[in-house]
């Protein structure tokens, strides 16, 4: 059976426990089901911001992600895949990211949520920028972010 | 060809796409980005450290060596930040 990932990439909020339900519902065939959410935290560096706003390259964002999502669907058994990524304003405590990865035994639906959450923050083409009492600036990528995507690279 | 800027290199640049026409010797994304650099101060300031700016060809990632001959659109932006 070809499953096709849902992708989204949206200003609006997510729920998560609703894309859940949309991937499950009806079936008796899956038997794990993973979800990441990132969550927009309320400090960076020890430094309280007021939000995060996230600038996107539209139709790179959905192209991109879409590449992963294959390779994610090519490598691990899934049965279903549902990813989103918000962008505009974000304030703590909201919603960023969503991956929600489907399987029969949990291994696969781990090890795919985390591979394309390592590749999401690498290679997914969106920038956060803080807004914090010194004004606004952009965060900057991490070295370990990039060490974390590199592990799943195959030779 | 199209070219688009995100971040702070749009920031930079001061505009978020501009459709430009470079000389037939610019034939790379590293030809590309020296040829911008040379368009101006923001340009400059934008593409001062081209070993951090990523570029992409029609929507998929390229290293600095890709031939930009045939892209509709390019684009060039910091590190990603996103998940």
């Amino acid at each position: 059976m070809s499953v096709t990932a849902t992708i989204r990439i949206q200003e609006a909020d997510f729920d998560a426990a609703q894309e859940i339900a949309a991937l499950t519902g009806g079936r008796t065939d899956i038997g794990a089901v993973v979800t990441f959410s990132g969550i927009c935290r309320g400090s960076e560096n020890g430094e309280p911001i007021a939000a995060l706003t996230l600038e996107h390259y539209p139709g790179m964002a959905e192209a991109e992600i879409g590449r992963h999502a294959d390779e994610a669907l090519s490598r691990w058994p899934l049965q279903g895949l549902t990813i989103i990524h918000r962008f505009g304003r974000i304030a703590p405590g909201e919603n960023i990211v969503l991956v929600v990865t489907a399987s029969p035994h949990r291994q696969a639906a781990f090890e795919a949520a985390e591979f394309l959450m390592d590749y999401l923050k690498t290679n997914a083409p969106f920038w956060k920028r803080e807004e914090s009492e010194k004004g606004t600036s952009w965060i900057e990528a991490r070295d370990h972010d990039d060490a974390a995507a590199a592990r799943w690279t195959r030779s | 060809m199209r070219v688009k800027y995100f971040a702070w290199v749009r920031e930079r640049v001061g505009v978020a796409e501009e459709t430009i026409e470079p000389p037939a010797d610019v034939r790379t994304v590293a030809d590309l980005i020296g040829w911008l650099s040379s368009r101006g101060e923001t340009y400059a300031h934008a593409f001062e450290k081209p070993k951090v700016i990523r570029a992409a060809i029609d929507q998929a990632h390229v290293k600095p060596d890709a031939v930009i001959s045939g892209a509709r659109e390019i684009a060039f932006f910091p590190p990603m930040t996103g998940g």
